[in-house]
């Protein structure tokens, strides 16, 4: 089982290294998603060693939850765009201080 | 029937509190008598009580009057009581008679003045403070009659307070006079400390049953006394207050920084003598002293321009006179020259006042002269006075006074040819400035008009002042010439004779062979140098030398110059590192801090997502590497 | 079977590698859906049938989509794609590589502690769907709240603003 948890924490390390490295935002969020993807596997990956049904229900949890994230956040990314002009996050700094 | 012990300074006191809470609503005449009245009356009681004392000595040649308990403390009761006894009556007279008599100048002097009950009032309460003085009988009585002569001199000398420098004045004759009140105050704790009385006869008993001769803490007690002594009555190293002290009107300096005030610290050494003879060291520092400023004050008067920092330097000079007589166990000489001294000094001041109002208020001597021939009341009763200070042989009575301390310090155990070289050339160099000031002042050509001539409340006082001046010093005769100590026989009881003298006859009169040279060569180099060829002094004064010489004695030695450096200036740095209050900065140092944390830490907050996200990853890692580090 | 999971774990390393390397945002996407359709596989190994096709279908099906529908919409051009190059000097992605690196080993460290078998029984969608509606039913209907509110926030946030 633990080659599922080896898995999972590859991908969610290159979703990590994706979101710190890349500055538009829609990279971001897609790193994010494969972060969550992750997680998620990691999920389904415990469920299936103790035979229960929990890990499945936690990613579907996991699920519900991602689509409704993306959709706020990909309606913040368009308000961004209308706002700012850009999508780079650097340049979006205007809480700095 | 002691109760006129109460009257003496119950007249003064009265008159203040009633010019105090009335003097304003009051016309000028009623202050006047008021003022000058209260003490004319306590002058006429102690005048009765003096005569009554001489005729019919009371037992034990002492008077005493106990008023109130006053505080009980460490299981003895101090009292307000009052002695009398032959030390003290001399001191009453003299500060009622002499005070009247200025307080009757004062009427005139300070006529046009607006403050005139103010003065009034403050010279009364001066005169109360100084009489419970000399009355007290323990030394804490003593001490509230010290700071009350205290306070009225702050409050007399800063009269014209509109001045800013009158105030300044005043402030630092009250913090030198300070500087010495804290010494004493100590004495008196370790004398209380020790000997369980304050009351002087007790103490005069206690002590030497208690210490023997030259005991440490009896050296400690004397010591911190006689710092009492040397502030109040402006000897070295406390002497820097007097000169400026002229600041205040010429009334205040004749009573009380001529006649009464200053010497209250010879009266303070002359009560406790006994307490000095167990502490050799310190009587003889008292001679130095006496020595030692009698000469600097002789130098700085020669260079002085201000006829009243003239006689300032002269007072200073004249009470180290009479702390050399102290220092070498003559006490009734220095009381007598205390007497005589007030006589002719408050007689020189009053003149000195004349001279400046009829000047255009001008002190300054080499602008003033010719003035022999428009004020020749002032003019003689002035040159009475100036050669009873110079002790002009046989009919001055400075020339006794002078004379007698000299002899002792030349011939008592305790004295030496140093003290009485030093006394001598003192002399010398009294009746050289003393001159030069009256040639300067009524000789000559006149530079200054005539704005003022007094009237009789001015001249009967200068005249009857000269009087005393003269006959004053024929109550004490030495053996050469009529032998009739009538003064020291009269204190005996109080002030034991002094230490035998030689019986030789002729030395005695030597010495007063040479005091008569001295003070009359003076008198002939102040006329050559200022009658006859005024133009030496001014060749004199060209060459550098003797120019930055007449610079130094003119401010007096530089002792300001000298206490600016030592205490001042490290005090107002100490106070300004003190401004900044550092040792708040303890507390202002953590708000400093978190301002700094603060400041440091909102640096992290660039609003840029992808640094927050990296702080998220960092503590991520850092969280992990402690599990796997502190997992088995 | 093994060799299915270790094939498909292949794949979606490569393409989650290739998805954040990637300049253009489409092509990324496109990885992205490779990646998550090899996870399907990854969980139908692990015996978990439902969950794979609802990974395919909703994940890969409407989030994907999703986004692809924002770039369209976004018109990400040729100059963002130049935009994004300057991205790869070594100084940008070096210090946030090394970083996930540690994160990395730090987590294969720890869970290699144990050792267990690979694969298992498949479990059945009628005992997940027993388990939803049991004792998970709180969850489900604060997840149905949650998408609620994701449509009410998006249909808001997605109106056009008159400034």
């Amino acid at each position: 089982m633990e080659h599922g948890l080896i898995l999972a924490a590859i991908l969610f390390g290159l979703g990590l290294a994706g979101v710190l490295v890349r500055r538009n935002i829609i990279f971001m969020l897609m790193s994010v998603e494969i972060m969550l993807n992750a997680a998620g596997l990691a999920f389904i990956a415990a469920g299936a060693r103790w035979g229960a049904v929990d890990g499945q229900v936690m990613f579907i949890f996991i699920l519900t939850m991602a689509a409704a994230e993306v959709s706020v956040g990909l309606a913040l990314v368009l308000q961004m765009y209308h706002s700012f002009r850009t999508l780079d996050t650097d340049k979006v700094s205007t809480m700095k201080g | 029937m002691n109760t006129e012990l109460f009257f003496i300074p119950f007249f003064p006191l009265a008159g203040f509190i009633m010019l105090a809470l009335a003097g304003k609503r009051l016309p000028k005449r009623v202050v006047a008598s008021i003022g000058a009245g209260s003490v004319g009356l306590s002058a006429l009681l102690a005048s009765a009580t003096g005569i009554r004392f001489l005729l019919a000595p009371p037992q034990g040649q002492v008077l005493s009057l106990t008023l109130w308990d006053w505080m009980q403390v460490g299981g003895t009761t101090v009292s307000v009581s009052f002695l009398l006894d032959p030390l003290s009556l001399i001191m009453v007279l003299v500060i009622t008679v002499v005070g009247f008599l200025i307080h009757l100048y004062a009427t005139q002097f300070m006529e046009h003045d607006e403050g005139y009950s103010r003065f009034f009032a403050y010279m009364n309460l001066f005169v109360f403070a100084m009489l419970v003085l000399v009355l007290a009988d323990n030394l804490v009585v003593l001490y509230l009659g010290w700071e009350g002569v205290g306070l009225c001199s702050y409050l007399l000398i800063g009269f014209w307070y509109a001045d800013p420098a009158n105030g300044r004045a005043a402030r630092k004759a009250f913090i030198v006079t300070r500087v010495g009140d804290t010494a004493m105050a100590i004495g008196l704790f370790l004398l209380f400390s020790h000997l369980g009385t304050l009351n002087i006869n007790e103490l005069m008993i206690a002590a030497p049953a208690r210490w023997p001769v030259g005991a440490d803490t009896a050296v400690l007690a004397a010591a911190l006394l006689l710092g009492g002594a040397v502030g109040k009555s402006a000897q070295l190293p406390l002497q820097v207050w007097l000169p400026d002290a002229m600041a205040g009107p010429t009334p205040v300096s004749a009573l009380i920084h001529a006649a009464t005030m200053v010497t209250a610290g010879v009266y303070l050494v002359a009560r406790t003598h006994v307490l000095f003879e167990l502490a050799p060291p310190v009587q003889a520092a008292v001679a130095v002293i006496g020595a030692a400023t009698l000469l600097i004050a002789g130098l700085s008067a020669l260079a002085q321009r201000d006829i009243k920092r003239v006689l300032a330097y002269s007072t200073i000079s004249q009470i180290g006179y009479m702390f050399l007589a102290l220092g070498v166990g003559a006490w009734s000489a220095a009381m007598f020259h205390f007497m005589t001294h007030a006589f002719f000094k408050a007689l020189l001041f009053l003149g000195a006042g004349v001279v400046i109002l009829a000047q255009h208020e001008e002190h300054d001597m080499f602008r003033m002269g010719g003035l022999r021939d428009k004020l020749p009341a002032t003019f003689w009763t002035f040159l009475v006075g100036a050669a009873s200070l110079s002790a002009v042989p046989l009919v001055t009575a400075g020339f006794y006074s002078k004379d007698l301390i000299l002899w002792h310090a030349w011939s008592a155990p305790r004295g030496g040819a140093a003290l009485w070289a030093a006394g001598l050339a003192g002399a010398f160099i009294t009746s050289l400035y003393t001159f030069r000031m009256v040639f300067l002042t009524f000789f000559g050509e006149s530079k200054t008009g005539i704005s003022f001539k007094p009237g009789r409340a001015m001249t009967v006082p200068l005249m009857l002042l000269a009087g005393l001046s003269i006959i004053g010093g024929f109550v004490e005769l030495p053996e050469t010439l009529g032998n009739l100590p009538l003064f020291s026989r009269f204190l005996n009881p109080v002030l034991p004779a002094g230490p035998a003298s030689s019986p030789e006859g002729v030395s005695e009169f030597f010495l007063q062979l040479d005091a008569s040279f001295a003070s009359l060569a003076g008198i002939g180099v102040a006329w050559v140098l200022y009658v006859l060829r005024p133009a030496f002094v001014v060749k004199l004064t060209a060459v550098p030398a003797v120019e930055s010489a007449r610079k130094f004695w003119l401010a007096g030695g530089d002792f300001d110059a000298l206490y600016n450096r030592l205490f001042v200036r490290p005090f107002v740095r100490l106070a300004e590192m003190s401004k900044r209050d550092f040792i708040d900065s303890g507390y202002t140092g953590i708000a400093d801090l978190s301002s700094a944390a603060n400041h440091l830490l909102s640096r992290t907050q660039t609003g840029n997502i992808r640094w927050y996200a990296m702080g998220i990853a960092l503590g991520a890692a850092v969280f992990l590497a402690i599990v796997v580090v502190l997992s088995p | 079977m093994t060799y299915l999971f270790y094939i498909s774990a292949a794949v979606a390393v490569v393409s989650t590698l290739l998805v954040v390397t990637r300049t253009h945002a489409v092509h990324a996407l496109l990885y992205l859906v490779v990646s998550l359709l090899s996870l399907g596989v990854i969980f139908f190994v692990l015996g978990a049938p439902f969950v794979a096709a609802l990974e395919v279908i909703i994940y890969a099906g409407a989030i994907m989509v999703l986004f692809v529908f924002v770039i369209m919409m976004l018109n990400l051009g040729a100059q963002a794609a130049e935009h994004e190059q300057q991205l790869f000097k070594p100084g940008v992605w070096i210090g946030p590589s090394i970083l996930c690196a540690v994160l990395v080993v730090e987590l294969l460290y720890l869970l290699t502690s144990a050792r267990q078998p690979v694969s298992a029984a498949p479990i059945a969608p009628k005992l997940v769907g027993i388990a939803l509606f049991g004792p998970y039913v709180i969850g489900v209907e604060l997840a149905s709240m949650l998408l609620l509110a994701g449509l009410v926030g998006a249909y808001h946030l997605g109106r056009p603003h008159k400034h």
